[in-house]
């Protein structure tokens, strides 16, 4: 896990929902390539072709509502999203996010306060989010989610624990 | 300790728990539909061969119940191969139904039990006193390796529903009318807990409809304490081997909200938001293109009963359309048995196959650019039926009933007037 993510930012608002991040249209398709193409058609169609790489998702409250659909992280981890960072995100989402080793981290409403393409800076240990002009105490993340994206991902993570024989 | 952290010490191994604790519980059955292929390949992935235990978990063919395109024609055949190969005891092919009705019509949910399953709306088993909640497909591979799944404990709120419900108030409008208060991301990362004498005379199918949107506020799984009808139904369905957990009387709720259900009315989401709920008056005069019955919310027998009553001997107004998609096989069958399907299908009604069908936006009845529905399933984001721009409308079955046969959003009172006279 890099500790810190730096990338532009992306601005998204609130309750951006997984029919939104990934429709429903696509769920058939299985290969990371071509559901990262998908990525935020529910928005714009044009969005993924245009996404900046390493680019740092800023969104309200509430991301990755909806659905369950492992697509959606899928999908923003496959168009080159680095981080996102929102007010609050949906559970499975969250859940999904991690895994995949996509870092998340919650923050205080930084609605406004961080503009498109504007660079972005996070620590994913301390949970600071910093700007040219400004820095914010994020939330830390979990034990379980901080050991999840050191191991890059929960795949790796079995992976090892399985080498090992132990389970759980 | 709430009935939920019982549920959750005991598949944990542990004496108790509380709020916030993460713990590792052990899962009486997972379950996953076919939009998730790639458990399986997260299973290979991670170095997995066997399942842990091949009778505690199936598939669910449901959202391409039958296949669309080759695409998800190829995800079912590697899914029946997986399947075959581990010797699942439990399969659930395109004939059988949406996962949320399939799985209690197979005995396979009861009270206390730990269900994990690919699908946000898992919370539904709340409604037999389960703990149901869902998770992506790659947290579905470890269960499939170990049997075992973190959890982090829920706070648990309380929305308490008291009274009887008046004429044309379905638990779909007590559902809605709490999310209109609560909002979309009102219950994040907790569990809902219905209680109060409405939901104790609830019956099965209402439970169900009412836990099943509890995921729209957030929660991470919702609760009712069974009842008799519950207890009668998991019986019907071969159940007897099961632990019914109570909530302590001193447990703290993290927050209490109460609903006086007897002074409620028919109300409807407004497009692009659940939480968006005005009565249905405030809808009078939208035109509808398309009306929907169907989904793990809105298309059990019941929902066929009312929608058949209202629109008998009526037939839907000429260049709109009325979709109706039983929830499973067993549904459509008894709607056949009891006629709802012939009314529905003389009055117009294209009836199609048992499982998600056009609930999102897949097949079998996608919406176009400008196009309006008024639907009975659970999500109206943009997009979520078809078209970016397409308007959804959620409602009770007997709203969309009626509003279909007048062509335009109607409050359904006068409908059920009529049909019960
Ligand atoms: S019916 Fe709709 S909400 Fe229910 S599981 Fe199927 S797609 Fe999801």
């Amino acid at each position: 896990m890099k500790q810190t993510v730096v990338g532009p930012a992306f601005v998204l608002g609130d309750n951006i929902d997984t029919d939104q991040i990934f429709p429903g249209h696509y769920l058939a398709l299985v290969d990371p390539q071509a559901i990262a193409q998908h990525c935020l058609a529910g928005i714009d169609p044009q969005i993924a072709g245009h996404f900046p790489s390493g680019g740092i998702i800023v969104a309200g409250r509430n991301f990755g509502c909806g659905s369950s659909r492992e697509h959606a992280a899928i999908a923003l981890q496959g168009m080159g999203a680095g981080a996102i960072i929102a007010e609050s995100f949906a559970r499975i989402f969250y859940r999904n996010a991690i895994n995949l080793g996509l870092p998340l981290l919650v923050c205080p409403p930084l609605h406004g306060a961080i503009v498109a393409h504007e660079t972005v800076q996070l620590d994913l240990l301390s949970g600071i989010v910093k700007t040219a002009e400004h820095t914010w105490q994020g939330e830390q993340l979990s034990g379980i989610a901080v050991d999840i994206l050191q191991a890059g991902g929960i795949k790796p993570l079995m992976r090892q624990r399985l080498h090992q024989g132990v389970s759980g | 300790m709430h009935a939920i952290e019982k549920i959750m010490a005991h598949h944990a191994g542990l004496e108790t728990v509380k709020s916030g604790q993460i713990v590792t519980a052990k899962v009486d059955f997972a379950e996953i539909n076919d939009l998730y292929l790639q458990t399986i390949y997260s299973f290979k992935e991670m170095g997995g061969t066997r399942v842990w235990d091949n009778t505690k978990c199936a598939f669910v063919f449901d959202h391409f119940a039958p296949t669309p395109d080759v695409q998800s024609a190829q995800n079912h055949k590697e899914m029946r191969a997986f399947a075959k190969a581990n010797h699942f005891k439990h399969h659930f092919d395109v004939d059988s139904g949406v996962c949320h009705q399939v799985m209690p019509e197979a005995g396979l949910v009861y009270p206390g039990m730990l269900l994990i399953a690919t699908d946000s709306h898992t919370t539904t088993h709340g409604a037999f006193g389960a703990m149901g909640t869902g998770v992506g497909a790659t947290d579905m591979a470890t269960i499939l390796l170990t049997g075992e799944l973190w959890l982090r404990v829920p706070e648990v709120i309380a929305v308490r529903l008291n009274g009887t419900a008046p004429l044309g108030v379905a638990p779909k409008d007590v559902i809605l009318t709490v999310l209109g208060t609560l909002h979309a991301d009102g219950a994040v990362y907790q569990a809902i807990d219905f209680i109060g004498d409405y939901v104790d005379h609830l019956g099965v199918a209402g439970r169900m409809t009412i836990c099943n949107m509890a995921v729209e506020a957030g929660a991470k799984t919702a609760y009712m304490q069974p009842n008799q009808a519950v207890l009668d139904y998991v019986a019907a369905h071969g159940v007897v081997d099961y632990h019914v957990e109570t909530t302590d009387p001193d447990f703290q709720y993290a927050q209490t909200l109460t609903f006086d259900v007897s002074q409620m009315q028919p109300v409807i989401a407004f497009p692009g938001h659940v939480d968006d709920v005005r009565p249905v008056a405030a809808g009078t005069g939208v035109k509808v293109d398309q009306g929907y019955i169907g989904s793990c919310t809105g298309g059990r027998l019941a929902d066929l009963e009312i929608a058949a009553k209202i629109v008998a001997g009526r037939h839907i107004p000429e260049y709109k359309r009325l979709l109706v998609v039983p929830a499973s096989q067993a549904v459509l069958q008894a709607g056949i048995q009891a006629g709802y399907i012939q009314t529905l299908m003389a009055a117009g009604a294209t009836v199609t196959a048992p499982g998600c069908g056009a609930c999102l936006g897949v097949h079998q009845g996608i919406l176009a650019s400008g196009e309006t529905c008024i639907s009975s399933t659970n999500r109206n984001f943009p997009g979520r039926m078809g078209a970016v721009d397409a308007d959804i409308y959620l409602a009770s079955p007997a709203t969309v009933a009626a509003s279909i046969i007048a062509g335009q959003i109607m409050d359904p009172r006068a409908a059920i007037l009529e049909a019960i006279k």
